[in-house]
C-alpha cells in the first residue's frame, strides 16, 4: 500500500511539472505575432545576443559588459544573452530560436558565427543579424546582414607607445642596451587581425624607441591558457623585455608577472592579477555599435552593412594606465598621439616608417573579398599609407614588415 | 537498541515492471536532490527552473526539432559502439572514428566540388566517410586480435591521431587566410550537402531510426548477433564452440568504426556543413554511457539519450532564462545521472534489513 501511494504521488508530481512546462511555452507564441506585426518602438524592440563562451573569457566578457551597456543606455529590458553558444550549426539554431522569439536584431560574437548567421539572415528576412569581427557582410547583398569592427589598430599602436616608451626607460636606466630592446607577441593565429594587431603594437613602440625589434610566436587557439603562457616563457627565455598578446587568456599576462617582465594586455585590464608588470590595455568598446544598430532598428533606419569604430566613436579605448609599471610621459605622449591619429595627421600604417623585404611598399592588393583562393582583389596602399579597416571593417593587413621576426607560422 | 544487519544479495531476477519502477522513483528522487540543491544555491523556485528546461527542449517546434536531432546523432553513435560493447571490446574511440567520418566528408566536400557533379559528390561523401569510420575501428581490433594490445588505450589514442588530422586540414582548408577556420563549405553551391527530407533536421533522424531497428535486429536475431554475444560472454566458449574469435573482434569493430563514420558523415554533410575538431562535441564518450545504461538494447538506448539530450538542451535555457552558469545545469545533470546509475544498483542486488528484534516496518 504504502508503494502503491508513493508510486501514485510520483505520476501527480510528474504530471503537474509536465503541466507546468506545457502551460508557459504558449505564452510566448501567442505573443509573436504582435510584436512581428507591429513596427517596434523603444519599449517592444526584443535583442539577442550569441556569445561563444561565457564571463569567463575576457573577449566574451567584454561583448557581454558591452551588450549590457548599450540596453541599459537605450532602456531596453527585454533582451536575452546567450552564452557558450559553439561555432556550429547551434549558431544557426540558436539564432533561428532568439527570431522565433520575437527577437528584431540579434548579434553574434564569434569570428566561427559568421556563415551561420548568413543562414540564418537569409531565412528571416525582417530581423536584423549584426555579426562582429566578419568579412563578408560588405559582398554578400542581404540587408539584414551586417559586420562591424572597430580600427583597434590604432589602439593597439598607443598602447604600443606605451611599451616604447618603457623600453626606453630601461635603455636609460642602464638595465637593457639598445640593441637588446626586444618585445615578444604571443599571437593566436597567422590571420590578418592579429598580423594587423602585432604591426601596429610594434609601429607605436619604434616610434618612440627606435631600436625596438619584435618576435611572434603563434598559439594556433583563441583560446589556449597553456600554450600562451609556454609562448610566453619561450620569449622571455629568448630575451624579450616586453609581452604582448593577442589570444584570449590570462596565459601570456601570468607568465609575465612571474617573470617580472612588463606586459601590454588586451580586451581589459589585468591589473588585479599582474599589478607589478601590467602597464596598459587597449580593447574594443562594443556598447557604441551596439547602441547604432539597435537605435536604427527603433527608428526603422538602415544599418550599414560594414560598420568600424574608431576612436571618435569610442569603439577603441584604452585601459587606465599603471602608475606603478609606466615610464614617465607616457600619458602625455598617448594623448599627443591620439590627437594626431584623429585629425589625420599620423596614420598607423604609414609606409614611410615600415619596410618589406628592406624595400618600402608603394602598392599593395589585399585580400579583402573573402573567398577560398585568399585572392588578392583591393589596392589598399595611397597616400603614403596602408588604409587599413576602410574598405572593410575587419582587418586585412598581413604584410611581414622587417624588424619583426616569426618565431613559427604553423599556424 | 536494536540491531540492525544488512544484507546485499544478488537479485534472481526482477520483473521489469519493478525495474522500471525502481528508475522512475531514482529519477523522482534525482528531481527532488535537484530540487532542493537549487533552491539552496540560487533561490530559484525548482518548479520553474523545471519548467524551463522542459522549454528549452521542446518548447517549441523548432527546439523540438533540434532537440530530436540531437537524440539522433547521440543514439547513433551510441548503437556504433554498442557491437563492440557487448563484446565486452571497450572501444571508447568513437570520437575519433566519427571524426575521421567528417574529415572524409569534408575532404570529398572541398576536394571533389568542381570536379564531380553533385550526386557523385554525394556518393564519394558515403563511401569515403564510412571506410574511414571502418579504418579506425580496424586497427585497434586487428592489433588486438593478432597481438592482443589494450584496445582502450589504442582507441583512445586513436582520437587524438584524428583530433590532430582534423586540426592540421583545418589549417589547409581555412577560410580567410589564417582564420583557422573553415566555414560553411559550398555555402552558396551547397554541392555535397545531403539532401533535405521535408526539412533540414529530419534527414539525420530518419537515418538513425532505421540503424536503431537494424541495429536490433542484427545484434537480437542474426547469426553475427549471436556470435558478438557469445564473444562478450567468454572468449574461450566462443572457440570451443567454433566461433573464430579474431574474425568477430575484427568484423565488430569494423562495423562500429564504419556506423561511426556514417554519423560524422550525417554530421558534416547533413548538419553542420562545416568541420571544426569539436564537431563531435564529446559525444563519441557520451555514447557509452547511453549504450551501458540501456544494457546494450538499441530501443532502451531511445530513452537513454533522450534523457541525457533533454538534459543538455534545457541546461542551456537555464544559463539564459536565470543568467546561471552553464556549470549549473552540468551539477543538476551530475545529480540525476548519478541517481539513475545508481538506481542500477538496486535493480541488480537486493537489500534486505534483518533486525534481531522489533517488529517489520
Amino acid at each position: 500500500m504504502k508503494k502503491f501511494l508513493a508510486m501514485l504521488l510520483a505520476l501527480v508530481m510528474v504530471l503537474s511539472l509536465a503541466a507546468c512546462g506545457g502551460g508557459e511555452t504558449k505564452t510566448p507564441e501567442t505573443e509573436d505575432p504582435g510584436t512581428q506585426t507591429e513596427e517596434p518602438a523603444a519599449a517592444s524592440v526584443k535583442v539577442g545576443f550569441i556569445c561563444l563562451h561565457d564571463e569567463n573569457s575576457t573577449y566574451d566578457l567584454n561583448f557581454i559588459n558591452g551588450a549590457k551597456a548599450a540596453c541599459e543606455s537605450l532602456g531596453i529590458t527585454d533582451y536575452v544573452i546567450k552564452t557558450n553558444v559553439p561555432e556550429g550549426q547551434e549558431c544557426y539554431d540558436t539564432a533561428a530560436e532568439l527570431a522565433d522569439d520575437g527577437c528584431n536584431i540579434i548579434f553574434a560574437d564569434s569570428f566561427g558565427h559568421e556563415d551561420y548567421m548568413i543562414q540564418a539572415a537569409k531565412e528571416f528576412p525582417d530581423v536584423q543579424f549584426c555579426h562582429s569581427t566578419g568579412t563578408k557582410a560588405h559582398t554578400e547583398g542581404l540587408s539584414n546582414y551586417h559586420n562591424a569592427f572597430a580600427s583597434i589598430y590604432e589602439g593597439r599602436y598607443l598602447a604600443g607607445i606605451a611599451a616604447g616608451l618603457k623600453l626606453s626607460e630601461m635603455i636609460e636606466n642602464g638595465e637593457i642596451t639598445e640593441d637588446e630592446a626586444k618585445i615578444g607577441y604571443v599571437g593566436a593565429y597567422t590571420y590578418a587581425e592579429v598580423v594587423s594587431g602585432y604591426t601596429s603594437f610594434f609601429l607605436g613602440a619604434r616610434s618612440v624607441c627606435p631600436s625596438a625589434t619584435m618576435e611572434v610566436t603563434f598559439t594556433g587557439s583563441w583560446y589556449d591558457e597553456t600554450a600562451e603562457k609556454e609562448g610566453a616563457q619561450k620569449l622571455i627565455n629568448n630575451g624579450c623585455k616586453l609581452i604582448s598578446q593577442h589570444a584570449d587568456s590570462m596565459g601570456a599576462p601570468t607568465a609575465c608577472e612571474l617573470a617580472g617582465v612588463p606586459n601590454v594586455s588586451y580586451n581589459g585590464s589585468t591589473e588585479a592579477a599582474c599589478p607589478n608588470t601590467y602597464i596598459v590595455s587597449s580593447r574594443i568598446d562594443w556598447a557604441p555599435y551596439y547602441e547604432y544598430a539597435i537605435s536604427a532598428v527603433i527608428n526603422g533606419e538602415e544599418i550599414a552593412a560594414d560598420w568600424t569604430g574608431t576612436l571618435a566613436t569610442g569603439s577603441v579605448v584604452l585601459t587606465d594606465l599603471n602608475e606603478n609599471v609606466i615610464a614617465e610621459g607616457t600619458a602625455d605622449a598617448i594623448a599627443e598621439a591620439t590627437a594626431k591619429l584623429q585629425d589625420g595627421s599620423l596614420h598607423v600604417f604609414d609606409t614611410a616608417t615600415f619596410t618589406v623585404s628592406g624595400a618600402a611598399m608603394d602598392s599593395y592588393m589585399a585580400d579583402v573579398d573573402t573567398d577560398p583562393a585568399y585572392t588578392p582583389d583591393t589596392e589598399v596602399i595611397s597616400d603614403g599609407y596602408f588604409h587599413e579597416s576602410e574598405y572593410r571593417s575587419a582587418p586585412y593587413f598581413d604584410l611581414r614588415i622587417d624588424g619583426i621576426t616569426l618565431l613559427d607560422e604553423a599556424y | 537498541m536494536n540491531k540492525m544487519k544488512i544484507h546485499i544479495s544478488k537479485r534472481a531476477s526482477l520483473p521489469w515492471y519493478k525495474a522500471w519502477a525502481i528508475r522512475g522513483i531514482a529519477i523522482l528522487a534525482a528531481l527532488v536532490t535537484c530540487a532542493v540543491v537549487t533552491m539552496l544555491l540560487t533561490g530559484e523556485n525548482p518548479i520553474s527552473i523545471y519548467s524551463t528546461i522542459f522549454r528549452g527542449a521542446f518548447g517549441t517546434a523548432r527546439r523540438t526539432w533540434v532537440t530530436v536531432q540531437d537524440l539522433a546523432v547521440l543514439l547513433g553513435i551510441s548503437l556504433a559502439v554498442t557491437p563492440a560493447f557487448k563484446m565486452r571490446f571497450w572501444n571508447i574511440g568513437a570520437e575519433g572514428q566519427v571524426l575521421i567520418g567528417g574529415l572524409a566528408t569534408t575532404a570529398c566536400m572541398i576536394c571533389l566540388a568542381d570536379k564531380l557533379s553533385n550526386p557523385m559528390v554525394i556518393v564519394c561523401m558515403i563511401v569515403a566517410s564510412i571506410a574511414a569510420g571502418a579504418v579506425w575501428g580496424f586497427l585497434p581490433a586487428f592489433f588486438k586480435a593478432k597481438w592482443n594490445t589494450n584496445e582502450t588505450l589504442f582507441t583512445l589514442m586513436m582520437n587524438y591521431i584524428a583530433t590532430q588530422l582534423a586540426a592540421y586540414f583545418i589549417i589547409v582548408w581555412e577560410v580567410p587566410k589564417g582564420a583557422g577556420k573553415i566555414g560553411i563549405i559550398n555555402q552558396s553551391s551547397e554541392i555535397g550537402w545531403l539532401p533535405q527530407l521535408g526539412n533540414q533536421y529530419l534527414l539525420s533522424i530518419v537515418t538513425v531510426a532505421l540503424l536503431t531497428v537494424v541495429m536490433y535486429i542484427y545484434l537480437n536475431y542474426s547469426k553475427h548477433g549471436y556470435e558478438i554475444a557469445v564473444v562478450g560472454e567468454s572468449q574461450r566458449t566462443a572457440s570451443y564452440a567454433g566461433i573464430k574469435v579474431e574474425r568477430v573482434i575484427i568484423r565488430t569493430m569494423v562495423l562500429s568504426g564504419a556506423v561511426c563514420g556514417l554519423m560524422g558523415l550525417l554530421l558534416v554533410g547533413g548538419i553542420n556543413h562545416t568541420l571544426t575538431t569539436t564537431v563531435v562535441d564529446g559525444r563519441g564518450f557520451t555514447a557509452v554511457m547511453v549504450s551501458w545504461m540501456a544494457k546494450f538494447n538499441p530501443i532502451t538506448m531511445i530513452f537513454t539519450s533522450l534523457l541525457l539530450v533533454f538534459l543538455s538542451r534545457g541546461a542551456g535555457e537555464i544559463s539564459s532564462a536565470f543568467g546561471l552558469n552553464h556549470s549549473f545545469s552540468d551539477i543538476l545533470t551530475g545529480i540525476i545521472l548519478f541517481f539513475i546509475i545508481g538506481s542500477e544498483f538496486f535493480i541488480t542486488y537486493q537489500i534486505s534489513m534483518r533486525k534481531s528484534a522489533g517488529k517489520e516496518g
